[in-house]
């Protein structure tokens, strides 16, 4: 099937070119790295995880929100997600991919990865997230990729591949539980150390993730023969709406618990986040724009006449994803290390390398899901699901 | 013969799978060598643990002492990398309301509010940095030091956010360029990539000395010992004192204390 | 038989091949001669007895072992004395033990390293962290 990603129109070439430009771009950066170290980047010794792990920890995200269309299509039997089943699995893998990425471009010994395999240490949730990320990366693979081909030839899937569909669901759970385990289980992080870490990861996650695969159905289906269908991109919707506003709540839950207890260590974070710490306030901006966007998406969600026109739709899911993009992929990884344990604000910003490289893991990406969608859509055009 | 391109495929994925048990089978034809041994110099404790006494350090100490920092950052061959951000130090010194957070109060003794308090690892009973550690590369040893392997760490940092008292540095570049004193050859340096600490000498306790910066305090100010050891000067300072740990309400289990 | 896009699949393959021999006409077919290792430091032609913590042939192929069940020994194990065969004992520790015999970094060690066409100082790169001893300007 991999043959369909080396045929295409001029346009499908020219953006290919382009991710594979900003790839080389990247790569190039990270050599800098390598030679030099991380001090080409921004991190310090007081926020010593940034822009990397805050990416990583957004995608894992949008790789578990896959299981927003897996699961009512295998378990609720929504028929109309089983034509877009296939996109969400995709999307999972260029996510995964991009998360693995993440964590080695933010290793100082990246040729050392694989210490974390010939030794493997189950008290560490590193390892865990490591082992679950790595397992949902095979399954959807896996899954992905044999219901496709068994699509083309115009057969059922094979047996085999129902039970890892099954386990596949909780296993999208599990990701970005272990994930916001990595940070809700440290002592010393009043920011993190939060019991609804989690489920503030996973609401988070629900509305990011289907917010952009409906963005994706829109170009797929401009771009392609292939429909994705009203009713699934609605359906959809429906499930972005709930979960954006719920993880706004959240947020709120947050908020509550910080200035209602008082407690300096609970508030510090969120003070620095939305109105700075002790004159440094580098994040205040973002942190608003983070709060009109999500206001605003959730305005156009749902009002029923801006959330059934397409256009308005599209803006939503676009505030939506950056919203989150804000709260978890900067605001969120950051603001633990601030203050510091010694309560001394230390602040981060990314630097130009640092960026460049993080793009050239988003093109990757970016390029992984465009092969993939390319072979998934030539192959629904072949069995004229495009004429549905 | 008929087969297809895919069984040839499948049969390579297998080859390669079972190489992957290469190692396995080397782990166990490994020859046994012969035995090791310690030095029979070597301080033995089953709970290293040190005292500050901050009244001695300021009553006795000139203004400005660096004593213990400079012997340890000498013997240790640790760099000044000259910024803030990439900062590596083993032992370093805060004041009262950044060592003790929380427990600062407006009308306080104003020496609480200038003074120094020396700071490093505390060697924590339960320790946040090796709980995270995904290589074991930060490892507990029995005789309570917090250990680090700098030739198995990947530099992910997650101990780093795991350790509640800043006590953590890791090597952003090259140490080597920035070691401004006379280079310690009998001490390895570290390299670009790998995090440190304070290890409490424990090179040096394998060969019967104190740690650096105890030796190095020529006015008592730091003590170490075992504090499994009821006779063992941090024992008697413990029972003469009282005496304050920091952050100890996580659970850590700091093993270093202070006399305020 | 037919072999399908058969061009394109030979002249890979005549590509694949040349690369693969290309080390072996850029050296013309010769062997380069193996490396001498001097073994002439101040401190082993002092010994009487010049006896290294294995015998030298097990040294050879095995010092990486050694190397790394020492490190393991040191670092981990917190055990700093090694007793050989013989009953002596040493200190493990590369920079302060097997360098002081060995003083000779670069006709010891990078010798063979280099001959066996290890890239110095990347692979194996305990030179990054352990200090190589000072030698002599005129040795090297």
């Amino acid at each position: 099937m991999l043959e369909r990603a080396l045929y295409g129109s001029q346009r499908y070439f020219r953006w290919v070119l382009g991710l594979l430009i900003l790839i080389g771009m990247g790569f190039g950066a990270y050599m800098i790295q390598l030679n030099k170290g991380l001090t080409i980047t921004g991190m310090g010794r007081d926020v010593s995880w940034g822009f990397y792990i805050a990416q990583f920890t957004f995608l894992v995200g949008v790789a578990a929100s896959a299981v927003m269309v897996v699961l009512p299509y295998y378990l609720h039997n929504v028929k109309v997600f089983g034509r877009i089943t296939i996109l969400g699995e995709f999307l999972a893998i260029a996510a995964v991919t991009m998360c693995l990425l993440f964590i080695i471009v933010d290793l100082g010994k990246p040729m050392r990865l694989l210490n974390v395999l010939l030794y493997p240490t189950p008290n560490s949730i590193l390892f865990w997230d490591m082992v679950s990320l790595n397992g949902y990366l095979f399954l959807n693979i896996f899954i992905g990729w044999n219901v496709l081909e068994a699509e083309r030839k115009g057969v059922h899937y094979p047996n085999w591949v129902k039970p890892l569909i099954y386990i596949s669901i909780p296993w999208a759970v599990s990701i970005h539980t272990v994930t916001a385990f990595l940070y809700a289980g440290l002592p010393a992080r009043h920011y993190w150390l939060t019991a609804i870490m989690a489920a503030r990861f996973l609401a988070s996650a629900f509305c990011s993730g289907p917010a952009l695969l409906i963005l994706l159905a829109y170009l797929v289906k401009k771009y392609t023969k292939f429909d994705p269908g009203q009713e699934a991109i609605d359906k959809l919707t429906n499930i972005v709406t709930y979960a954006l506003l719920i993880s706004v709540f959240f947020v709120g839950l947050e908020f509550f618990t910080a200035f209602y207890s008082q407690i300096p260590g609970h508030m510090h974070s969120l003070v620095y986040l939305f109105v700075g710490l002790e004159g440094h306030g580098k994040l205040v901006p973002f942190m608003w724009l983070f709060a009109i966007l999500a206001v605003a998406a959730l305005v156009l969600l749902l009002n029923p006449k801006t959330r059934r026109n397409e256009k308005t739709l599209k803006l939503a899911c676009l505030f939506t994803f950056l919203s989150m993009w804000l709260e978890k992929g900067m605001g969120l990884v950051i603001a633990g290390f601030i203050p510091n344990p010694l309560e001394q604000v230390r602040e981060y910003s990314p630097t130009i390398p640092e960026l460049t490289i993080a793009l050239g893991v988003w093109s990757t990406g970016a390029f992984i899901l465009t092969i993939l969608y390319k072979i998934a859509t030539s192959v629904k055009e072949e069995v004229g699901e495009a004429s549905h | 013969m008929e087969s297809s391109r895919r069984d040839l495929l499948k049969l390579g994925g297998a080859c390669a799978l079972g190489l992957t048990t290469l190692p396995l089978v080397k782990a166990h034809a490994k020859s046994d060598l012969p035995k090791v041994m310690d030095n029979p110099d070597a301080l033995k404790g089953k709970r290293w643990a040190m005292v500050v006494d901050a009244k001695k350090c300021w009553e006795k100490g000139k203004e400005g002492c660096k004593d213990c920092i400079d012997a340890c950052h000498k013997i240790h061959n640790v760099p000044d990398i000259g910024n803030v951000k990439e900062e590596i130090k083993w032992i370093w010194n805060e004041k009262f309301q950044h060592v003790f957070p929380g427990m600062e109060s407006p009308h306080m003794a104003h020496d609480y509010h200038e003074k120094p308090f020396m700071v490093f690892c505390n060697h924590c009973g339960n320790a946040p940095c090796v709980r995270v550690c995904p290589t074991q590369a930060t490892f507990k040893r029995p005789d309570g030091i917090t250990m680090m392997d700098f030739h198995r760490c990947i530099g992910c940092r997650y101990c780093m956010a795991g350790c509640p008292y800043g006590a953590r540095s890791f090597n952003f570049r090259d140490p080597r360029a920035f070691i401004k004193t006379e280079l310690n050859m009998t001490f390895p340096t570290r390299e670009r990539g790998v995090v440190e600490k304070c290890s409490f000498c424990e090179e040096r306790l394998a060969v019967g000395l104190l740690p650096a910066c105890v030796e190095a305090c020529k006015h008592g100010a730091l003590v170490f010992g075992d504090l499994e050891d009821p006779n063992s000067p941090v024992r008697k300072l413990l029972a003469e004192h009282f005496t304050i740990r920091r952050k100890p309400e996580l659970g850590t289990e700091p093993g270093v204390y202070y006399i305020v | 038989m037919k072999i399908y896009n058969g061009k394109p699949i030979i002249i890979g393959l005549i590509i694949f091949v040349g690369v693969a021999l290309f080390p072996v006409f850029y050296n013309g077919g010769k062997a380069s001669p193996p490396p001498e290792i001097k073994l002439d430091t101040p401190v082993i032609q002092q010994m009487t007895e010049k006896q290294c913590v294995l015998p030298k042939g097990e040294m050879r192929t095995g010092h990486m072992q050694v190397l790394n069940e020492w490190r393991t020994e040191v670092v981990r194990n917190g055990h700093r004395v090694y007793v050989a065969a013989d009953g002596k004992q040493y200190n493990m520790s590369l920079q302060n033990e097997c360098m002081k015999c060995h003083s000779n970094k670069s006709q010891f060690c990078d010798a063979c390293h280099v001959y066996a066409g290890l890239q110095l100082g990347a692979v194996p790169y305990c030179w990054t962290c352990h200090i190589e001893p000072k030698e002599p300007k005129e040795t090297k």
